[in-house]
């Protein structure tokens, strides 16, 4: 294993070399080129074998994955906020063909107005095309996910394309210290991609095919099955990864201080470790604060969210994202999720980090010091300090 | 070598399909697969080709096929191929059969990419002069006065007003290395293109004339003869583009009547005798440019 400094993009691309796909094929994009662009030069130097297709649109980066995947070949692709809705209509082509593609997707605004930083509007608009949603915290997590992504997307419960974001500029573009482990490594891990869901020179198949109202509803029945089932391998895939590397991870969701947390805070991507960071400090001061990480947003880890909150006086979401006409859509899925179980614990959404604005740990505090106000209520940080309907902004 | 029917594979590959009576494009399919044979990786995007032979249970392809996306019928190929060779898999035929509509307008930039990359595919055209699966609207390859549903002939406007498209020429101008234009009205012209190109590595373009009877309005017995009337009447040529030259490989002498080919179809029922000048005027220009610019045999 050696230690790299890198930033996020260059961890995904090494996790990438090391699950050795058979095609990658992608489209330039700000915040997601330096992936493709380190993948390029492994393939020229030959550290990685890959077919590299050059392809002329993100809508073809996908279509060529999707071709290569249905002939059993592993492939790779990555996007962003723009590409990535450019590409929408394969996403859905790629989950119901049952195809396990990998996408990086550096978690970028969407226009207009043009903007190239971060926020998790553009994947979270995607969230019900079929894939597989992880969201990450660091470049470690991005280099062992992309690893991961194949193990779990692949597996014949599963077979359902990963979608793995990266926060755009603070994950892809910051420099790390990352575990690189060894290729050998990585082949105990990683299986190589066995399936019968593929067109075969010796047993010649038709895919991707047209189902009318009579046969549609089973094959969507069993794509819902494949990613519900995907839960359980994820578990199982980090047991596993567990074992190989000695870093573990935690499933659906990551905990920090919530086994007695009386206000707890739910978010996903790299804000975390601030989070954390605010929660203790808030524990100095007495309040018993707790963080939720949302791993994986598909398939959604209702349960364990509902477990985790259940204790608590309040919970508030923290996402980069607005349903127009709504609220966020991570807080429409956690309040499902809490309504579900039957938990009554008060909650709010705080919509910030949109176009890449900056969430501090006083954001964070202002958060802590509106739950613990007894409210519920959907606010823009920053904008709406006011208001719980967002329509007083000002 | 030349091949011609009498020593044409008798294996089916394209059967039992729910096309129109006398469809051109489904007779395109069926023989080109025929020369390319079982080792043949088919792609074809949503479209009438797809629509007729892919309805679950009733899955029509003998050999591997897949539909593509509208406009990704060249991307999918790409990663087909790439895929299968990745794999170490050898001696397949990755080729893909899309419509005019598919091919001249919505998947004109991956068609274009996948040259501009020389894939080695095989990219068969067969244009029916619409888009025929979602009711006969106009396409970019649409010619001109044909009334379409999209382009109705009325007391203002007499169809579609503008001319085709020529495809042919703007896949040759990316120096691809092997087009082909072709109809299903001369076969084994067709025929030997495919195989043509089969033998030769990179991307290849074939685009085959496929009269619709549904769409055109003429009987669906008069197909084949429609698609011979089309290149007899000089408004389809039969031409290859390879080794950067462009040849003509029928040089019509003496053109059949323009207004017989254009009467037998109620598409063209409206046009007045100022829109046959115009065709006719058109035609004879294009035929000037190809016998200055094409190599004649």
């Amino acid at each position: 294993m050696a230690r790299q400094f890198i930033s996020g993009n260059e961890a995904f691309a090494s996790g990438i070399r090391l699950a050795k796909p058979h095609v990658i094929s992608a489209y330039p994009i700000t915040p997601q080129t330096v992936v493709v662009e380190r993948l390029s030069e492994m393939v020229e130097d030959g550290s990685l074998r890959s077919e590299f297709i050059h392809v002329e649109s993100e809508h073809s980066a996908l279509s060529c994955a999707i071709g290569a995947s249905s002939v059993g070949a592993r492939a790779f692709t990555a996007t962003s906020s723009q590409g990535l809705l450019y590409m929408a209509e394969c996403l859905v082509y790629a989950s119901g063909g049952r195809f396990p593609i990998v996408m990086m997707n550096a978690n970028r605004s969407t226009a207009l107005p043009w903007n190239i930083y971060g926020d998790q509007r553009d994947s979270l608009a995607l969230l019900d095309c079929g894939w597989i949603q992880a969201y990450v915290k660091d470049a470690q997590e991005a280099l062992d996910i992309a690893l991961m992504s194949y193990y779990i997307a692949e597996n014949e419960r599963v077979s359902t394309p990963f979608m793995a974001n990266l926060d755009g500029f603070v994950l892809t573009h910051t420099y790390e210290v990352v575990d690189v482990p060894e290729s050998d490594r990585a082949d105990l891990f990683l299986p190589p991609y066995e399936t019968d869901n593929r067109l075969d020179l010796e047993n010649p198949r038709n895919l991707a095919f047209s189902a009318g109202p009579e046969y549609n509803a089973a094959f969507k029945y069993k794509e819902h099955a494949g990613m519900m089932n995907a839960k359980q391998v994820i578990t199982e895939a980090e047991a596993r990864f567990e074992r190989i590397f000695g870093r573990k991870y935690t499933g659906l969701i990551e905990e920090y201080r919530t086994e007695d947390a009386e206000y707890i805070l739910i978010t996903l991507g790299s804000i975390y470790p601030l989070a954390c960071e605010t929660a203790d400090a808030l524990r100095t001061e007495g309040v018993k604060a707790g963080i939720i990480r949302i791993r994986y947003m598909r398939p959604f880890p209702a349960v364990e969210i509902a477990e985790a909150v259940s204790g608590a006086k309040a919970a508030a979401v923290l996402e980069k994202d607005i349903s127009f006409g709504n609220e966020g859509t991570v807080y429409t899925n956690v309040n499902s999720a809490l309504h579900t179980a039957g938990v009554r614990t008060v909650t709010s959404d705080y919509i910030g980090g949109l176009g890449g604005k900056s969430i501090s740990g006083n954001d964070i505090r202002h958060i802590y010091d509106r739950m613990m106000s007894g409210v519920s209520e959907v606010r823009f940080i920053g904008i709406d300090d006011r208001s719980g309907e967002g329509g007083d902004a000002s | 070598m030349s091949i011609n029917v009498r020593d044409l594979n008798e294996s089916e590959f394209f059967y039992g399909h729910k096309a129109c009576a006398g469809c051109g494009g489904s007779l395109a399919v069926r023989i080109a697969l025929k020369v390319l044979g079982e080792r043949s990786v088919a792609v074809l995007p949503a479209g009438c080709m797809s629509a007729v032979g892919f309805n679950f249970p009733q899955l029509c392809f003998a050999n591997n096929a897949i539909i593509s996306t509208f406009a990704g019928t060249a991307s999918m190929l790409t990663g087909i191929e790439a895929g299968l060779r990745a794999k170490g898999v050898s001696d397949f035929h990755a080729v893909g059969f899309a419509g005019d509509g598919g091919t001249a307008d919505i998947g004109l930039q991956a068609l274009s990419g996948a040259i501009d990359r020389n894939d080695n595919i095989i990219y068969i055209c067969y244009d029916n002069e619409a888009y025929m699966n979602t009711g006969i609207q106009k396409s970019s390859l649409t010619p001109f006065g044909a009334r379409t549903t999209t382009t109705p002939a009325g007391k203002n406007i007499r169809g579609n007003v503008k001319d085709k498209k020529n495809m042919f020429e703007i896949v040759a101008a990316h120096g691809i290395p092997y087009a082909a234009t072709a109809s299903i009205g001369y076969m084994n012209d067709f025929m030997n293109k495919v195989d043509k190109a089969s033998r030769i590595h990179g991307t290849k373009y074939i685009h085959v004339m496929a009269p619709c009877p549904t769409g055109w309005g003429h009987e669906p017995c008069e197909t084949v003869e429609i698609a011979k009337e089309a290149v007899d009447c000089g408004l389809w040529y039969l031409a290859e583009y390879e080794d950067s030259e462009y040849i003509l490989n029928r040089n019509v002498k003496d053109f059949t009547d323009i207004s017989q080919y254009l009467r037998k179809q109620s598409r063209f029922r409206h046009l007045r005798d100022e829109d046959i000048e115009y065709i006719t005027k058109s035609r004879d220009a294009k035929w000037n440019e190809i016998r200055t610019k094409y190599k004649t045999v």
